[in-house]
This record gives C-alpha cells, structure tokens and sequence, in this order.
C-alpha cells in the first residue's frame, strides 16, 4: 500500500504490516525524518512540494517494482508533503518477508528509487533564507546499483 | 486551454507555478512549446535546456525533446530533478 499525505503518521504504523500473520519470518523499516543541518547549513523548516496524481502514480510504480523484485509478503510506503521542521518524520517504508534478505532489501531498494524517483521537491528555509535542494551523487549512485526504474519513459538526456 | 504546471525552482523562474495558456497552431510538440517560453523568458529558456529536467504530458513522462505532439487540452509539468525520501 502506498499513502502520499500532508498529515504526520503514526510511526507504529511500519509495524502493522505484520498484524494477525503468521508467515512474517522478518519486517524491515525505515523511516525519514527532516534534519537540522544540511551540508553545513541550519535548517529550520523543509516544504516538499509534490504533484497530486503524478506523485501517487510513480510512487506506486516503484512499490510494484519492489514486490516484483524481492520476495516481499507485504510493503507500505508512506510520504508527506508540506511543511515540516526538524525532527519530523517525511518517510515511512516498511516490509514483511518470509526471511530477512528480502525485507532488507525491498526496503533499501525502494528508499533509493524513492530518493532520485519520486516526484517531490524540497525547499529548505534557514536563517539565510530559502534554496532549493536536489538529489546529491550519492543518492543517484544509489539508485543507479538497482537498474533504475524510471529509466523507461520520459528520460532523454 | 492548455494548463502548464512548473516544479520546485522552476515556478520561481517562471513567475508561477501553474499557468492556462491557448496553444496556437505554430506550438504543435514539446519542442515548441519551449521554445516559444523562451522567447517571453530566457531565463525560463536556459532552465528548461538544462539536461535533467524532466517533463510529462497529462500525468505520463514525455521526451522533452523531440517532436512529442501536445494539444491544446493538454496538462504539460515540467519538472527539475526530483528528490524524494
């Protein structure tokens, strides 16, 4: 299941995944949260923008793309959007697994697809004002080891 | 009345982040379509050349380069890079 939502989440939500089975031999979770300090500036609040429908639709993409390629039982993904300060929660990813490898994996795997991905754009306000933030070479590095899964469409450069 | 939607910086460079426009003949592709904003704002131009930005047509990624037919119905986003998590 995907959720996109301006409201905070539950963080005990990762872990209803594994509710009333029994076949869960493992769940993997990773949640995101908004910093204080980025590459050596204050941070004290983070907008992300996002396009209702588009961003929906991509980011369900990649769960289908995760529960092809890993032997994951179950998936949720959770985004906000909006504004936020330091110390909130932006991402929630959770997974079940019959064994751990896959719940590992799908986890990291749609963490990456949703870094240089997933159609969101982050402004930082600090005290020196605003900027807008992109992906760093490390988040693309890190979802070009899993084929890129937007690499079909659209992309012409 | 085509709707044109610009993302993250690119609204601040084009003065708005959405904007409904009559498309006539002479802007029948992408290519165009660009083009012809850039006539009216350079800035906007350059931007819109840089390789990493990515545009869709009602909602589906499309080429930003090319012949890719728009139509004057058309929801068209352009999008600098995208950065999620």
């Amino acid at each position: 299941m995907i959720r996109v939502q301006a409201e905070p989440f539950d963080l005990a939500e990762a872990f209803t995944l594994q509710a009333g089975r029994t076949d869960v031999g493992g769940l993997a979770c990773f949640i995101g949260s908004v910093r204080d300090l980025t590459a050596g500036a204050n941070v004290t609040a983070l907008e992300l923008q996002h396009y209702p429908g588009f961003t929906e639709q991509t980011i369900q993409r990649i769960h289908d793309e995760a529960a092809a390629r890993f032997d994951i039982l179950d998936q949720l993904i959770v985004h906000r959007y909006g504004k936020m300060f330091p110390g909130d929660p932006i991402v929630l990813v959770s997974t079940i697994s019959t064994h751990r490898e896959a719940a590992f994996d799908g986890a990291r795997f749609v963490m990456d697809a949703l870094k240089t991905g997933a159609p969101f754009w982050k402004k930082e306000v600090g005290p020196d004002g605003e900027r807008w933030i992109e992906p760093r070479s490390e988040d693309y590095a890190a979802s070009a080891r899993w084929v890129d899964v937007m690499a079909a469409e659209g992309q012409d450069s | 009345m085509a709707r044109l939607l610009f993302f993250g910086r690119l609204a601040d460079i084009a003065g708005g982040a959405e904007r409904d426009m009559p498309l006539s003949p002479a802007i029948g592709t992408l290519t165009q379509l660009r083009e012809f904003l850039a006539k009216e704002n350079s800035a906007l131009g350059e931007a819109l050349e840089r390789p990493n930005i990515r545009a869709a047509i009602n909602k589906a990624l499309a080429p930003l380069r090319g012949d890719f037919p728009i139509s004057d119905a058309d929801e068209i986003a352009f999008m600098p890079p995208l950065s999620g998590g």
